[in-house]
């Protein structure tokens, strides 16, 4: 069963047409890239399913709801988290506020709790750092708290839009192998990146997108012996 | 369930009888003259005029030039129930701080709803334009007595009232905005889009800040009212919106402490320099440039950083 499934999704800025007719599925437990070059559309196609974006036409279903006509707001609240571009994270807040903003749409407070204690497990430095200003962590330390920041809203699937950019190659490693453990921890991963070649390595399934369309699907292992991936995302051939 | 009766809350608590009772003390014992005593009252009011702004312009970081028009339809809602009822004043007067503040905030939600759509500048023009029509329109209107004032208003309001009035609104501000839902409006302020995707109802809450904000400015109206026993439309004019703002900027915005040692000082400053009559206003404009390059200086916020975690420390002791 498809956990996510994204059919024939259209949408404008303005009179520009970014994505022209999307469709992929994410099934339970599956780590999905989304590749491609700069204004492809991936991260268009994000904020679109986190409803961000208003779609033109097209469907998005999720656990069988549509999500087309549905606010960001309640979207979050069916099990769905996103980590945007650029960690965006809440630069005049401590950790532990960022943290607890991760948990926005539920109310159970012990839980909530369990979660943090989950949170500061896998990232030991957040709580080292929890009533630190998050706009004094270095970049690596606020990616890791936009992940833990998803990770507080206890998602099903969690939507993650270029989590190497702008990162050492040291904590882009470190970053991955963090997806890997999400994903493994039993959460679906829908990952859009830039780096194609540790994109690959650690999806299941990928999806290659050129200005607005998917040219190319497939298994991931595949995909990376693919001659016209390699040439263009890859760097080989 | 949070502990209520925590040393912390016992010290604030402390804290506000003892000003409170160096007050009762200044006043009775004539210590205070006759003038300064008469400033006492419009302190505590702008004390609440600065918190209240402050929720909009420093938590949620929207830049609101229309909080006298708030505080101006707060006062003339709470004085005409004032007039045109013959209660108890024991009822009363509650009861005017009461439709004061409501029929504010229900402005706050008629100009919320359309003008939240615009950000930045916009906003700020749509809440300029606001407060500038609300004075037109009290000016013209025979019930609020146009732009002769309202007269007739019973001074019911001493700085007592006008104390407990504040340190209630600092408490409801202050508490709101380490909730949840306070939590929610400074996630706006810092990235609205990122907010927007945990989930955070950013219209709601929006609309929320801007319409806390302007309930307590309605009630500081209609103490404004009863401590006068007049009221011109002329009272809440641009300048007055301006007036708060710089009270909020001055103490920081998104710094609730600040904003009541802003409005103190910016109350009394005029006044305490009025001895020097012809360059009273230009000591005020010094002491506010001042203050606004000291604020700037990364120096000068370290310094005062370095005061707030030392106070800090002593608190986190004392638990």
């Amino acid at each position: 069963m498809a956990m996510l499934t994204v059919e024939n999704l259209e949408v404008y800025y303005g009179v520009i047409k970014a994505l022209k007719g999307i469709s992929f599925e994410v099934r339970e437990g599956e780590v999905i890239a989304l590749i491609g070059a700069n204004g492809a559309g991936k991260t268009t196609i994000l904020h679109t399913v986190t409803g961000l974006l208003p779609a033109k036409s097209g469907s998005i279903s999720f656990c069988g709801e549509e999500l087309t006509k549905t606010p960001a707001h309640k979207i979050v609240s069916m099990g769905m988290a996103h980590v945007p571009e650029g960690r965006r994270i809440f630069q005049e807040l401590t950790v532990l506020d960022n943290l607890k903003l991760g948990a926005f749409t539920r109310r159970d407070k012990e839980e909530i709790n369990e979660s943090l204690e989950k949170v500061y497990q896998r990232f030991e430095r957040l709580k080292e750092r929890k009533s630190q200003i998050a706009g004094t962590l270095s970049g690596g330390e606020q990616q890791m708290l936009a992940l833990g920041r998803a990770l507080m809203s206890r998602p099903k699937i969690i939507l993650m839009d270029e989590p190497s950019m702008g990162l050492s190659p040291l904590y882009v490693s470190e970053i991955f192998h963090i997806i890997q453990e999400i994903s493994q921890a039993g959460t679906t991963v829908l990952l859009v990146e830039q780096n194609a070649k540790k994109a690959l390595s650690i999806a299941d399934r990928a999806y290659v997108l050129e200005t607005g369309k998917i040219v190319l699907s497939g298994d991931a292992k595949e995909l990376m012996k693919d001659d016209s991936v390699k040439k263009a995302y890859l760097g080989e051939g | 369930m949070k502990k209520v009766i925590t040393k912390r809350n016992i010290m604030v608590a402390l804290l506000v009888i003892a000003v409170y009772a160096a007050l009762f003390f200044l006043v009775n014992m004539k210590v205070l003259n006759r003038h300064y005593r008469s400033l006492l009252a419009p302190v505590g009011i702008n004390v609440i005029l600065a918190v209240s702004l402050n929720l909009t312009v420093g938590f949620l970081g929207e830049l609101n030039l229309g909080h006298g028009g708030f505080m101006s339809i707060g006062a003339y809602a709470g004085c005409l129930f004032t007039i045109y009822t013959d209660l108890p004043l024991a009822i009363q007067f509650p009861l005017a701080l009461i439709i004061g503040g409501a029929v504010a905030a229900i402005f706050g939600i008629l100009i919320g709803i359309p003008a939240l759509r615009l950000q930045g500048d916009y906003l700020a023009i749509v809440t300029l334009a606001f407060g500038e029509i609300v004075r037109s329109v009290l000016t013209n209107m025979k019930v609020t007595g146009g732009a002769g004032g309202l007269k007739g208003i019973g001074k019911s309001t001493n700085y007592t009232i006008v104390y407990i009035v504040a340190i209630i609104t600092i408490l409801i501000i202050s508490n709101l905005v380490k909730s949840r839902h306070g939590r929610g409006i400074c996630s706006i302020r810092d990235n609205i889009i990122a907010s927007e995707s945990l989930g955070v109802n950013v219209i709601f809450h929006k609309l929320l800040a801007f319409v806390v904000a302007a309930f307590f400015a309605g009630m500081a109206g209609v103490l404004y009212g009863q401590n006068l026993g007049i009221l011109k439309p002329d009272a809440f004019d641009f300048n007055k919106s301006i007036e708060i703002l710089v009270m909020v900027v001055l103490g920081g915005m998104g710094n609730l402490t600040g904003s009541v040692i802003a409005a103190v000082v910016i109350t009394l400053l005029p006044e305490i320099l009025r001895g020097f009559s012809d360059y009273r206003m230009l000591a005020y404009a010094i002491v506010l440039i001042t203050m606004m390059i000291w604020n700037a200086n990364p120096r000068f916020a370290m310094v005062k950083n370095n005061v707030y975690s030392w106070l800090h420390r002593k608190r986190g002791n004392a638990r």
